[in-house]
């Protein structure tokens, strides 16, 4: 892994990480994206692992999704990590795919860094200076970007077990595509929040604790808050409904949970 | 320049090649290998889907030096001694295939899924595969397909 550091710091701001490559060679291929140099950790020791910690579950960079879905560790720590992982693309692209990878890209459509956002977890990352804990609120700073330095490796992120129920619902033009909306639910006794995909630059994350379980209040709450844009799929006002019928859902299937 | 052995069909290969050479391409242009095809060059297609130490990857979104050392399926392999595999002759029985293109993708798709879920109910076998498109069949006779495979392998045993 030091290697991989060393390599990725000494390729600077021309060096990008490949680990399942389901998100950066398809920009390859496109020649959307041109990195000069690829630092690839398919073969670095030690980072493929899922680990139980105090208050959740710690995936390694290598895991691939998976691995991840099929986790016990990872599904008694929080379960929503398996039901959110099997919206994410097919399984053949879930078996090379990693959730860490899917997390650093970014992607506001993406389930992962929703839910790590709605979880509160954290992403862990090394660099030259050493190691550090990101957290989501951090973490995500627009739309394929994050707070990951320039030479740092993202080597693990947590999801934390969260107190409360939790549910992620849906709705795409075919079953595997990015989503056009989509939610992701925490309630527990005394907080209700949700996560919300493809209706802003990062995972948008609104807290509806105040709707007191009046989770049609807790829908209106969300469309105010959520800022969507039109594209060929939806119009923004479609996709403040939508988001806003699934926060809905979302919460009543957490609070059920 | 990388040199990249894999364990291909179950025979070692081996090339030098570019880091930036894609599965897909290693097999078709470096190994003569052109049963996996090509369609749309980022992951949606599920056209040049091998199995990869068993599972379905998409061999255009895999660069061949990242799976060095490891195993790979084409659907050159899934004849064995000259007699197509249950899905192959199911296929080719239920009119599973038109054109063709896209049917390298569906018989290892279907393959590795049949080997976990010798039995599947309808709706497990659509799903099996969503990840594949087919411009031709409408997907019914593919289902069909799937199901039939999965009686053929449990008349014939493993």
């Amino acid at each position: 892994m030091a290697e991989a550091v060393e390599a990725l710091a000494a390729a600077g701001a021309d060096g990008k990480v490949l680990a399942g490559g389901q998100s950066l060679i398809p920009l390859m291929n496109m020649r959307l994206a041109a990195p000069g140099q690829l630092v690839d950790i398919n073969h670095v020791a030690g980072l493929g692992e899922i680990t139980a910690e105090a208050g959740g579950v710690r995936v390694g960079a290598l895991a691939r999704h998976a691995e991840v879905e099929a986790s016990e560790t990872a599904f008694a720590a929080q379960p929503l990590v398996r039901r959110a992982l099997r919206l994410v693309a097919h399984p053949a692209v879930r078996n090379r795919g990693t959730t860490v990878g899917s997390i650093v890209h970014a992607d506001p459509a993406a389930e992962m860094p929703a839910v790590l956002a709605l979880l509160g977890g954290s992403v862990r990352a090394r660099g030259p200076e050493g190691e550090r804990d990101i957290p989501a609120a951090e973490f995500f700073t627009g739309p394929m970007e994050s707070s990951l330095r320039t030479g740092e490796l993202a080597v693990s992120a947590f999801f934390p077990a969260a107190e409360g129920g939790t549910a992620i619902v849906e709705v795409a033009r075919r079953h595997g595509d990015y989503a056009m909306a989509g939610v992701a639910a925490l309630v527990g006794p005394d907080h209700a929040r949700v996560a919300c995909l493809s209706v802003g630059a990062v995972p948008v994350v609104v807290d509806v604790t105040e709707a007191e379980g009046d989770w049609a209040r807790a829908a209106r709450i969300v469309r105010e808050r959520i800022e969507p844009e039109a594209d060929i799929h939806a119009t923004a006002d479609y996709r403040r409904h939508l988001t806003g019928v699934l926060a809905e859902r979302a919460l009543k299937e957490a609070a059920d949970a | 320049m990388h040199e990249v052995t894999l364990i291909v069909n179950g025979v070692p290969r081996q090339a030098r090649v570019p880091a930036r050479r894609l599965l897909s391409d290693f097999l078709r242009h470096d190994l003569g290998l052109t049963g996996t095809h090509v369609g749309c060059e980022h992951g949606v297609c599920g056209a040049c889907t091998v199995l990869l130490d068993g599972q379905p990857v998409r061999a255009c979104l895999t660069f061949a030096v990242s799976v060095t050392g490891q195993e790979v399926t084409t659907v050159e392999g899934l004849a064995k001694d000259g007699e197509l595999s249950p899905v192959q002759r199911a296929f080719a029985e239920c009119h599973g295939l038109q054109c063709g293109f896209c049917t390298p993708g569906f018989l290892t798709t279907v393959t590795a899924f049949l080997r976990e879920n010798p039995a599947p109910a309808d709706d497990e076998a659509i799903e099996a595969v969503a990840g594949n498109l087919c411009r031709c069949t409408g997907y019914q006779n593919i289902v069909k397909s799937v199901h039939r495979a999965a009686e053929l392998m449990a008349e014939e045993g493993p």
